[in-house]
């Protein structure tokens, strides 16, 4: 007798899924860090304060994810808007001198953009803001060029030639074909943002690398460890979770 | 239905269009041909505005083309290119649903519409509808290609070399599809393509072109049988001419009816030129006919082809 | 185009400091518009000014371009000059600790006058080349000007006077971390991305490995390290004595290796992919061993997009190395945070402008080798 093939029922999935795991993971570490105190006290016995405590790591947490969020929004909706615009003959004449700025721009590290908005600005969280949002641009720009230019020129073709205007050419064709490319620029964008966040904490911003330059200044290992786990995580999951999504939009090429 | 006057269009120093005047008028179905770089193309694409004319006028339905906004002409123009243009994002049905969709037609509408004009081009409507177009061969997606541009119903068929990139079986099935379509809509279709044959097998007129002028615009038998000039000749093949012209009539014209036949018979719809292929292929002198019952009609001789219709 | 960028370009001029003086380093400056400085015979600056707004009206020619190009070219040298030379002419009269520093005028015309001059090489037709031969002969100008002193009195240059040795020595270490990262990297790279292209089965595993590595921000990976190297240092105590460490060069120079291993394997494996399979069967056809395959016809072809992942991977290492700076391995970055933290921006730029100028000349020198490479195929 032949076994039956029994697909893994919900449970099974996520159990292999690693996004499950590493979301799971950081879900607990957050909000559980404290209770590893006993861990810590015993792996860094000279330490008088083993898990940082000037600030809660949920608040942390979200004030790292806040700032991240609301940077890569306006990166996302500025850098998609210039990369239609340079893309239809309006604009055509800035493409050249725009994918030349974005090149340029990312051989830059990122950074530096934080260092120099900081004497120009002041300190704490705005500099950090406009830094991300800056340097986020770039990435989104780049990719919603190579999207946008990928989409079939058949198929814009015949868009035109059935009688679309041009926003539902955008909206109908362009912009769904060009999505998963675009997506692929936004995640780039939020996973250089989230690295950048954690040293604005160096100019006052509240983020999760307070705890590791705190950590680092004060030669305090545990708050540097649990600063580094809780924000490698935060960038593990996102990337995942982004990986999913690029996926999901693109699922159309999948079906056999 | 459209009519192009005196129309120029150049590119940069080049003319591609000089001074043009065309007429199509409803019910035709005109096959624009030439060689390459004779500007079919464009005048097909200034029709539908996707090429703006320098010079001239353009009318449909006897109004200046410019009066409207081009997405308003194009939806009453259906359209289809060589390279298809599925939106591979969509499905069959879906992209089937494009124009209707922007013309707002409601759900129901639009879905018994997709399953006609599927049943139409000879596809299953249930196995292909939610099907994605990379799941589609060439042909098949061709033909949800014609079933597109004709979705809302358009008063006039755009092609441009629709059938040019499928291999020669599903071309030819293809073309009598489209030449049983236009019999059964009386739509009226401009169609570009470099193919004779085509030309002669679907056109009720015939245009050719050669770097931007017409040279003869005509029906098949009068462009076969009286070209105007060398050009015409050689374009239509000079050594050929004659078994083209077998092409355009089929053994229903030259049966003699009730007359006895040997052998397998052929089918009344066969052109002159396929008989005379069987006769070869057969070696022999008499076919028997008959008609889409299966009934005898007649018997067609090899030597009544060469006779003279008139 | 150039419509608008001389739009902002005048914008700028008239709406930001050109130059500010402050009375010491500590205090902002007030700032000096670009129409206050230009008198006497500096208003020859006038005429390539000029020029460009005449070229937005006259018909694009490639005549008119190359006008364009270089008037503003020469515009470029000459406000680099003139902020040196005002420098120098008010640092003879104001307060001996005053400063004179760059405005934000003087930024936004360089950018948006370089920006034009590669607008008008491009519509005149010429290719890349000529641009950074346009670019390389205005930064010799520059530099020019700087070797003859000129624009010694900007506080940009005074920082970097002060502090010349702590500069030289910073620039140095830069270099050493990106160099000594390159050697494991492409050691142990360029065999495990050969190792990954001839294995199907781990090579997903490898990769989504190296994924994740990429995605974890600098500073924690950095600061991953430096518990368990200090233990390392701790047990093993002639690694403690050779400067291996929790903080400094090891934990910097081994983070910086994992970074830069995934563009180097991916770039190894791929380019090694890039030779199809009819090509390698022709070839062992023909008589030739695994190994020669290997040499003449694997990794000629795979070569160029080795040099790819190395450009990528340079220019990744000098960005990450300033993030090193935080936990000790000095460089270049530590004068930026320096300056980070006491909010002088002639700091931050001291540290920021050498690590950009080696960025893109790195990133422009392995772009000129790969294109190189592909003439000679």
């Amino acid at each position: 007798m032949t076994e039956t093939y029994r697909p893994p029922g919900v449970l099974g999935m996520l159990v292999r899924d690693p996004l499950v795991w590493a979301l799971t993971a950081l879900v607990l570490l957050t909000f559980g860090m404290d209770s590893l105190r006993p861990l810590f006290a015993a792996a860094f016995p000279e330490l008088e304060r083993p898990v940082f405590a000037q600030d809660t790591f949920p608040a942390l947490m979200l004030a790292h994810i806040r700032l991240v969020a609301v940077s890569s929004g306006v990166a996302i909706v500025a850098g998609v808007a210039a990369g239609v615009f340079v893309t239809r003959s309006s604009g055509a004449e800035f493409r050249s001198m725009v994918e030349s700025v974005v090149a340029i721009g990312q051989t830059f590290p990122p950074v530096a953009v934080l260092a120099v908005a900081v004497p120009l600005i002041g300190f704490g969280e705005m500099p950090a803001l406009i830094a991300l949002a800056l340097y986020g641009l770039l990435p989104v720009v780049q990719q919603t060029i190579a999207g946008l230019e990928a989409v079939p020129h058949a198929a814009r073709e015949v868009a035109k030639g059935l009688g679309m205007d041009a926003i539902q050419v955008l909206n109908r064709v362009d912009l769904p074909l060009a999505l998963p490319v675009i997506i692929a620029g936004v995640r780039t964008s939020v996973i250089i943002n989230i690295g950048t966040a954690t040293i604005a904490s160096t100019v006052g911003a509240k983020t999760l690398g307070t705890p590791i330059i705190v950590g680092l200044s004060g030669f305090n290992t545990a708050y540097i460890l649990q600063g580094a786990v809780l924000v490698g995580l935060l960038a593990i999951v996102t990337d995942l979770a982004f990986g999913r999504l690029e996926r999901q939009v693109d699922r159309w090429r999948l079906v056999a | 239905m459209i009519e192009l006057q005196h129309v120029s269009k150049a590119f940069g120093r080049t003319k591609a269009i000089d001074d043009l005047s065309l007429t199509v008028r409803k019910g035709e179905f005109i096959v624009l041909i030439g060689s390459s770089g004779c500007g079919k193309s464009t005048t097909l694409k200034m029709m539908n505005r996707l090429v703006e004319h320098d010079s001239g006028r353009i009318l449909f339905e006897g109004q200046e083309i410019r009066g409207f906004k081009p997405e308003d002409i194009r939806r009453r123009m259906g359209y289809v290119i060589q390279s298809v243009g599925l939106f591979p994002h969509w499905t069959v049905e879906r992209n089937i649903a494009t124009v209707p969709e922007l013309l707002q037609w409601p759900g129901p509408r639009i879905r018994d519409r997709v399953t006609e004009l599927l049943q139409l081009l000879d596809l299953d409507p249930a196995l292909v509808r939610g099907r994605y177009p990379h799941q589609l061969s060439g042909g098949q997606q061709q033909r949800v290609g014609v079933a597109r541009a004709l979705a809302s119903d358009p008063e006039v068929l755009l092609m441009d070399e629709p059938f040019g990139a499928l291999d020669p079986l599903t071309r030819l099935a293809l073309q009598k599809e489209l030449a049983r379509i236009h019999i059964a809509s009386g739509k009226t279709i401009v169609l570009v393509t470099h193919d004779i044959d085509e030309a002669l097998r679907l056109a009720t007129r015939v245009v050719l072109l050669d770097h931007g002028r017409m040279v003869q615009s005509g029906t098949p038998l009068q462009i076969l049988a009286h070209p105007a000039n060398e050009f015409v000749t050689d374009f239509v093949g000079r050594s050929e001419i004659g078994i083209k012209l077998l092409g355009l009539q089929t053994v229903a014209s030259r049966v003699r009816r009730n007359e006895p036949g040997e052998g397998a018979p052929v089918a009344e719809t066969l052109t002159l030129r396929e008989a005379l292929s069987v006769f070869v292929t057969r070696e022999v002198e008499r076919l028997a006919v008959v008609d889409g019952d299966g009934h005898a009609i007649g018997c067609l001789h090899l030597g009544d082809l060469v006779k003279s219709d008139e | 185009m150039l419509g608008t960028l001389v739009v902002i370009a005048a914008a700028a001029a008239f709406g930001m400091a050109f130059v500010a003086l402050a009375p010491n380093r500590l205090v902002q400056g007030t700032g000096i518009g670009l129409s206050d400085l230009i008198h006497g015979w500096r208003g020859v600056i006038v005429v390539p000014m000029l020029l460009l707004c005449i070229g937005i009206f006259m018909r694009p020619t490639c005549r008119t371009n190359l006008m364009i190009a270089l008037a503003g070219s020469l515009l470029l040298v000459a406000l680099v000059w003139l902020a040196g030379d005002e420098a120098t002419r008010l640092s003879a009269v104001a307060p001996k600790l005053s400063r004179v520093s760059l405005g934000g005028a003087f930024w936004v015309l360089l950018v948006v006058i370089w920006l034009a001059v590669v607008d008008a090489l491009q519509r005149a037709g010429l290719g890349a080349m000529w641009r950074v031969v346009v670019g390389a002969a205005v930064v010799a100008l520059v530099t020019g000007l700087v070797a003859w002193g000129e624009l010694d009195q900007l506080s940009l240059l005074k920082e970097y006077a002060n502090r010349q040795e702590v500069f030289h020595t910073a620039l140095l270490r830069h270099v050493q971390i990106v160099g000594a990262t390159l050697v494991p990297t492409l050691l142990i790279g360029v065999p495990l991305g050969w190792a990954l292209f001839r294995s199907e089965r781990f090579a997903p595993v490898a990769f989504a490995f190296l994924n994740m590595i990429q995605t974890v921000p600098s500073i924690a990976l950095f600061g991953l390290l430096i518990a368990p190297l200090a233990l390392l240092a701790a047990t093993v105590p002639w690694l403690g004595q050779m400067g291996v460490g929790g903080i400094g060069l090891a934990p910097a120079i081994i983070a910086l290796t994992l970074y830069a291993l995934l563009p180097i394997v991916r770039s190894t494996a791929v380019g090694l992919g890039q030779v199809p399979r009819p090509v390698i069967e022709a070839a062992a056809g023909m008589g030739l061993t695994p190994r020669q395959i290997f040499w003449k016809v694997q990794a000629p072809i795979a070569l160029p997009l080795l040099l790819s992942g190395i450009r990528i991977t340079t220019v990744q290492a000098i960005g990450l190395t300033v993030v090193a700076a935080l936990i000790g391995a000095g460089g270049l970055g530590s004068i930026m945070f320096q300056g980070l933290l006491s909010s002088a921006l002639d700091l931050v730029l001291l540290g920021v402008l050498p690590v950009v100028a080696m960025a893109i000349m790195v990133d422009a020198v392995f772009r000129f080798m790969t294109l190189m490479l592909g003439r000679s195929h």
